[in-house]
C-alpha cells in the first residue's frame, strides 16, 4: 500500500514527532508495508458484531469516595526539566 | 552460596526465614553473579546500595524473632517499564532520562526517578524479596527481540548471539542466566511468554486484571499485564501469589478471589481436558517446534488427560488486530512524554512550545517507537478509524468469541509459545513486519484477556546453523483460570523431566 510523504509528514505533526532527514522516506516505506498488510481486516466480515474495546470490566470494582492524601507538591516537581513559581516552567505558547 | 541462588524460590524463602541463609550472603551473591554475566546486559540498573541494605534489615528482623515474608530473601528482578522508588525509570527510553551536559539525552542512569512504586514492586517488598536491579527491555515495551532497546540490547544466555526475546528481554535473561531467582515483566501482546519460550524458563502473563498495573508504564492499556519469570512451575506461582489481587489504585484491578497457587501445582491433572488448536500448527511453524509441543501433549494424553482438538478460526486476523489496537492505544499513552513534567526536554532556542514537543520527542524516542505512534495516529485519524480501528476491535470481538466457544469444549488450550527458537541478533531488525509476525502465536490470547503461560518442553537438535535451543510449550485457559494452568504447567514440567 502506497503511502504518500504528506500522509507521513501529516501524521507526524499530529503526534508532535519532529522527524529528521531519511526517517520520512523510512517511515513511508514501513507504514506502507505493514497498513498493507493490516488491509486484511477489510475481508472480514464484521458487519453487525460489537467492538471489543476492554476487556473484563464487569468484574473492576469502584473504590470507596473517599478523601485521601494526593501526590506532595514538592514530589510532582522534582524531576522537572524546568521550574519556576512553583509549577512546571514552558516555552511561551499564547502570541502577544 | 552459588548452590543456594539456584534453589526454587519457596524452599529459598524457607530456608532464610529458617535462619539457614542470611540475606546479606544472598544479596551479595547475586551481586556478584549480575557483575559475572555484565556481557549479557539484562540490567540496565543494579540496585547495589538498596539491596544490601535491605537484605541487612531483613537479617535484623529475623535475628530479634519476626516472622519473615512470603519471598524472604528470595532476588528478584524488575523490568525497567515498572515504577521504584530506589531505582531510576526509563523504559530503556532516552525520553526517560536527564540531558547530560553536553546537551544529549542520557544514559541509564541519568533516568528518571519515580515518586512513587509500582504496586506489584510494592507488594514484593512487602514479602521482604530483594529487589536486586532494572532489567533491559525493548523501549516501552515495543518490541519481540530486546533490540530495540535505547542502551543496546540483552543476549541470550544460551547463545549470546541470539535474542533472547522481547520485550521483557533483560527480566527472562537474568532468571535464565541465574541472576535472580525470579523476575517480573510485562506482556502486552507475548512479552513474557516469548522471552521465557527462548531462554527456556517458566514465564505468565495473567488474565488481563489479574495483577494491577499502577506504576506501570502504559503502552496499550487495554492489553498489558504484569507477570512472574522463574526458573520453575512453583516458583513462578509464589511470585504470582504475591502480586496478584485487587488495588484501589487501579480500578482493572478485578476483585475475583485470587486462587492459592501453590496448592494448583499439586493438583491431579488428569481431570483437565486439553485442547490442540490446529491453526496454530500452520504454515512457517519451525518443525522441531511443533514436534517438542505435539510430544508434551502426547505425554499429558498418556497420562491420562483427554485431549481433543479446537478451532480458532480468527487467529490468522491476530496479527494486524494487535498492531491496530496496540498502536492506537501508544499512540495516545505515549502523548504524555512531552518534556513539561519529567525526563528529556530538547528546547529549541527560538519556537514555541509545539517546537519543544517536536524537538524533545524526536530526540527522545527511537526508530520503532516513532513508527507505532504513526500507525497508531494514523489509524485513529479521520478517514481511516472505520477501516482500522473499528474494524480491528469487531475482529478482537470475534478472537474473543472464539476462544469462549473453545473453552466449552477444554480445559486448557496447548500451543506452541512462539513459532520459531530464538532467533540471531540482527535477523529481523530491519523488517518490522516480519517482527510482528514472529508474536503470531501469543497475541490472541492478549486481545482476548485470557490468562497464559509458557514452560521449556524439550529442546531442538543441534545442527550446522544453531545449537540446541529451548522449546516454550504455550497453556491458556480462561480469564482467571490461573490454578488451571498451573495444574497442567506442573504436571508438564514432571512429565518432560522425566
Amino acid at each position: 500500500m502506497a503511502i504518500t510523504r504528506e500522509t507521513v509528514l501529516h501524521v507526524a505533526r499530529l503526534a508532535r514527532l519532529e522527524l529528521e532527514g531519511d526517517e520520512v522516506e523510512r517511515m513511508q516505506r514501513d507504514l506502507g508495508n505493514i497498513l498493507g498488510y493490516m488491509q486484511q481486516l477489510s475481508e472480514l466480515p464484521a458487519d453487525g458484531i460489537a467492538a471489543t474495546a476492554q476487556v473484563a470490566t464487569e468484574c473492576a470494582p469502584l473504590r470507596d469516595d473517599a478523601l485521601i492524601p494526593s501526590l506532595d507538591h514538592e514530589l510532582a516537581l522534582a524531576e522537572a526539566p524546568r521550574r519556576g513559581g512553583g509549577s512546571f516552567a514552558v516555552p511561551g505558547f499564547v502570541d502577544e | 552460596m552459588a548452590k543456594a541462588l539456584d534453589l526454587p524460590v519457596a524452599e529459598l524463602a524457607a530456608a532464610v526465614k529458617k535462619g539457614e541463609l542470611s540475606a546479606a550472603e544472598l544479596a551479595r551473591g547475586a551481586l556478584e553473579r549480575i557483575r559475572e554475566k555484565a556481557s549479557l546486559d539484562a540490567f540496565l540498573h543494579v540496585s547495589e546500595e538498596p539491596v544490601l541494605k535491605a537484605a541487612a534489615e531483613l537479617d535484623r528482623r529475623r535475628a530479634k524473632g519476626e516472622t519473615l515474608g512470603a519471598l524472604a530473601g528470595v532476588p528478584i528482578a524488575i523490568k525497567d517499564a515498572l515504577c521504584t522508588t530506589d531505582a531510576p525509570t526509563t523504559c530503556a527510553s532516552r525520553i526517560l532520562t536527564r540531558r547530560g551536559a553536553d546537551g544529549r539525552p542520557g544514559n541509564a542512569a541519568a533516568g528518571w526517578r519515580p515518586p512513587y512504586d509500582a504496586t506489584a514492586v510494592a507488594r514484593l517488598r512487602a514479602a521482604d524479596a530483594l529487589l536486586v536491579g532494572k532489567t533491559n527491555m525493548d523501549e516501552f515495551a515495543m518490541g519481540s527481540s530486546g533490540e530495540n532497546s535505547a542502551f543496546g540490547p540483552a543476549k541470550n544466555p544460551l547463545d549470546p548471539t541470539r535474542t533472547p526475546g522481547g520485550s521483557s528481554s533483560g527480566s527472562a535473561v537474568a532468571v535464565a542466566g541465574g541472576m535472580s531467582s525470579a523476575s517480573l515483566g510485562s506482556d502486552t501482546g507475548g512479552s513474557i511468554r516469548q522471552p521465557a519460550a527462548f531462554c527456556g524458563i517458566v514465564g505468565i502473563k495473567p488474565s488481563y486484571g489479574r495483577v494491577s498495573r499502577y506504576g506501570l508504564v502504559a503502552f496499550a492499556s487495554s492489553l498489558d499485564q504484569i507477570g512472574p519469570f522463574a526458573r520453575d512451575v512453583r516458583s513462578a506461582a509464589h511470585v504470582l501469589q504475591a502480586i496478584a489481587g485487587a488495588d484501589a489504585r487501579d480500578s482493572t484491578a478485578a476483585s475475583v478471589a485470587v486462587g492459592d497457587y501453590a496448592a494448583a501445582c499439586e493438583r491431579d491433572v488428569r481431570p483437565l481436558r486439553i485442547g490442540l488448536p490446529e491453526e496454530y500448527f500452520a504454515e512457517g511453524l519451525d518443525p522441531e517446534v511443533a514436534e517438542r509441543v505435539r510430544a508434551a501433549v502426547s505425554r499429558l494424553e498418556r497420562e491420562g488427560c483427554a485431549v481433543r482438538p479446537v478451532k480458532l478460526p480468527h487467529t490468522r486476523y491476530g496479527v494486524a488486530t494487535y498492531y491496530v489496537v496496540a498502536t492506537a492505544e501508544a499512540s495516545s499513552n505515549l502523548a504524555r512524554f512531552d518534556g513539561v513534567r519529567f525526563g528529556l526536554r530538547v528546547e529549541p532556542e527560538r519556537g514555541n512550545l509545539n517546537a519543544m514537543y517536536g524537538a524533545t520527542r524526536d530526540a527522545g524516542f527511537g526508530a520503532e517507537v516513532k513508527r507505532r505512534i504513526l500507525l497508531g495516529t494514523y489509524v485513529l485519524s479521520a478517514g481511516y478509524y472505520d477501516a482500522y480501528y473499528r474494524k480491528a476491535q469487531q475482529a478482537r470481538t470475534l478472537i474473543r468469541r472464539d476462544f469462549e466457544e473453545a473453552f466449552r469444549d477444554v480445559d486448557v488450550i496447548a500451543a506452541p509459545t512462539a513459532p520459531m527458537p530464538a532467533f540471531r541478533l540482527g535477523e529481523k531488525i530491519d523488517d518490522p513486519l516480519a517482527m510482528y509476525l514472529a508474536d503470531i502465536y501469543t497475541l490472541p490470547a492478549s486481545l482476548a484477556g485470557i490468562a497464559g503461560l509458557t514452560l521449556p518442553c524439550g529442546n531442538t537438535r543441534a545442527r550446522a546453523d544453531r545449537p540446541a535451543l529451548p522449546v516454550g510449550l504455550q497453556l491458556l485457559a480462561p480469564a482467571f483460570g490461573e490454578e488451571k494452568l498451573l495444574t497442567v504447567a506442573a504436571a508438564v514440567e514432571r512429565l518432560c523431566r522425566s
